[in-house]
């Protein structure tokens, strides 16, 4: 069990009222909050170390290094990377994603090469395939949603075949809550030796995730969504993919030797990181990673479980509640509607509680038409989230069904 | 300002049995709205006759407060002129981002100022006006329709 009390007093957010209240934040699968360690990890790098890396051959320069590599390092311990050449700092997993699609799309993809994805993406891991896609005249083939919203893997044999150029999934769907099948699904693309990317920004905050052990060749997460500041991110990429690939910008810090008209790139993988880079955002990633591991990914786990499934269990005691999603075996939040009554409206209400959810699409506009509503309420959870957390939420929303009760 | 005040019960009425909700055969103004924040969308139709709304009519899926909205908008609308019209939504919208005061007795705001409750919530502002913005952008359409034929009629 984890403390959760000593846990929230190292998030100093939550010594603030939200409208006389105190703050519930059940949005975590949106950003989360940040431990003061991180604040202060962050704060101490801009007071003592600050200067840009990789240049300059006095003392801060050679500080800010060390410490801008030595995050990479971490990274990479805490996914099992091989070596710290296979992780590339992004802004967040979105630009994780695109630079993939597009140094190793535009440069492998041709006219009816296909693409898999699968119908639960964030648009994240939709539109820059789309993009790429148009450019190439690669199609775009997807894995579909089965009714309890997992992935329907019947038609797999059809689906990944020699035309298949690149396999792109979600290894936890922020909007259903579904836990893919990610090492079956890259295992299966490998007999035919395509590669496979995995979006685990909803995973790598709370479980274990192993990137040797999945075998993925490429993987993305958000340090914002794993209790590090916004503005950072990784790319975790096979050394010889990496390789293969062409930078996807050009900048100072990417080069060894430059020409009016030509260039010789740094190596892997400063070869993918042009222009100064998020330094304090990578030390501030730094300090969420030992914040995460000094509570313990297993504790971290079986926490979010708990929390989930009391969620479901009370939220199933309200009248008139459409859950979605698998019942069991799920990541940590939970989706849902009250008959009648709008996310927006439940958001608003759930607010004068000093409830924080969050109500809209989730960035999986096909996922909401998948369960054919506009919108959903989604609540989800993380290590500063108690038990009495979820009880305000039920009774806010049982409060939000009172002030509905003529239309509901 | 307490949730209640948000959620009054003409708000309530509104959103439960929504008026003039439905779809106009060719109509003179017809737009299209969407609120990407929520993922809310709203279709407006209007018969134009002799440069009045003879008829108004709307259709989407929405919270309370942009369903309410739309429902009030149409009933108020409704035999008033183009440029009416247009004044009025100019005034709403300098009501409902509270740039300017509700009027305490007028029979016309009466029903629309239950919806003065969004000011204090600013991120419903956009649920509140979509039924008028896009209403705006179909009469912008409209007019700008009748100077082309103008133009080639010349």
């Amino acid at each position: 069990m984890l403390d959760v009390k000593k846990i929230k007093e190292d998030f100093l957010i939550f010594q603030r009222k939200i409208k006389g209240n105190n703050l519930i934040y059940l949005d975590s699968a949106a950003t989360t909050q940040k431990p003061i360690q991180v604040i202060e990890a962050i704060s101490n790098y801009y007071r003592n170390n600050n200067a840009n890396v990789h240049r300059g051959a006095y003392t801060l320069s050679e500080e800010s290094t060390m410490m801008y590599e030595n995050a990479r390092q971490s990274a990479a311990k805490f996914i099992n990377a091989k070596s710290s050449e296979s992780i590339v700092f992004t802004r967040n997993a979105t630009e994780g994603i695109n630079l993939v699609a597009n140094a190793w799309g535009l440069e492998y993809f041709k006219a009816d090469d296909e693409i898999l994805l699968t119908q639960m993406e964030h648009h994240s891991n939709l539109i820059p395939w789309q993009l790429v896609a148009k450019k190439t005249g690669a199609k775009l083939k997807f894995i579909y949603l089965d009714r309890n919203g997992e992935l329907d893997l019947s038609n797999l044999e059809n689906l990944i075949n020699e035309k298949t150029k690149f396999v792109s999934l979600v290894h936890i769907s922020n909007s259903l809550g579904t836990i893919n099948p990610v090492r079956d699904i890259i295992k299966h693309a490998h007999n035919y030796n395509i590669p496979v990317m995995i979006d685990a920004t909803q995973s790598v905050p709370h479980t274990f995730v192993d990137v040797q052990e999945l075998d993925c060749d490429f993987l993305v997460f958000s340090g914002h969504k794993m209790l590090g500041p916004t503005g950072i991110g990784v790319l975790y990429g096979k050394e010889e993919l990496l390789d293969k690939m062409p930078p996807f910008m050009g900048g100072g810090e990417m080069i060894n030797e430059v020409h009016l008209d030509w260039a010789d790139y740094r190596s892997i993988p400063w070869k993918f990181e042009a222009g100064t880079p998020n330094i304090a955002g990578a030390i501030g990633l730094s300090a969420a990673i030992e914040y995460i591991n000094s509570i313990g990914k297993e504790n971290i786990e079986q926490h979010g479980k708990r929390l989930t499934q009391f969620a479901i269990e009370e939220l199933e005691k309200i009248d008139g509640i459409e859950i979605y999603g698998p019942k069991f075996n799920r990541g940590p939040l939970v989706a849902f509607n009250i008959k009648n009554i709008h996310p927006h409206d439940v958001s608003t209400i759930l607010d004068e509680y000093g409830v924080a959810v969050r109500a809209g699409h989730h960035c999986t506009q096909p996922v909401m038409q998948w369960l054919n509503v506009p919108a959903t309420v989604r609540a989800s959870f993380y290590v500063y989230n108690s038990f009495e957390d979820v009880e305000v939420l039920i009774k806010g929303l049982k409060k939000t069904k009172e002030v509905f009760a003529g239309v509901y | 300002m307490s949730i209640e005040d948000l959620y009054s019960e003409i708000v309530l009425e509104h959103y439960k049995e929504p008026h003039n909700v439905g779809e106009i055969q060719s109509p003179e103004i017809f737009a299209k709205g969407f609120n990407e924040s929520c993922g809310d969308d709203i279709k407006i139709f209007a018969r134009v006759k002799d440069n009045k709304i003879e008829d108004i009519k709307f259709l989407g899926k929405g919270c309370a407060i942009s369903q309410s909205s739309a429902s009030m908008m149409t009933d108020l609308l409704k035999g008033k002129s183009i440029n009416e019209v247009k004044e009025f939504i100019k005034a709403f919208n300098k009501k409902i981002t509270g740039e300017e005061n509700f009027p305490e007795d007028s029979d016309e705001w009466f029903e629309l100022s239950a919806l003065k409750g969004v000011i204090k919530f600013p991120i419903r502002v956009k649920c509140a006006s979509l039924a008028w913005h896009t209403l705006a952008q179909g009469i912008r359409d409209y007019e700008n329709k009748l100077i082309r034929r103008n133009n080639e009629q010349l």
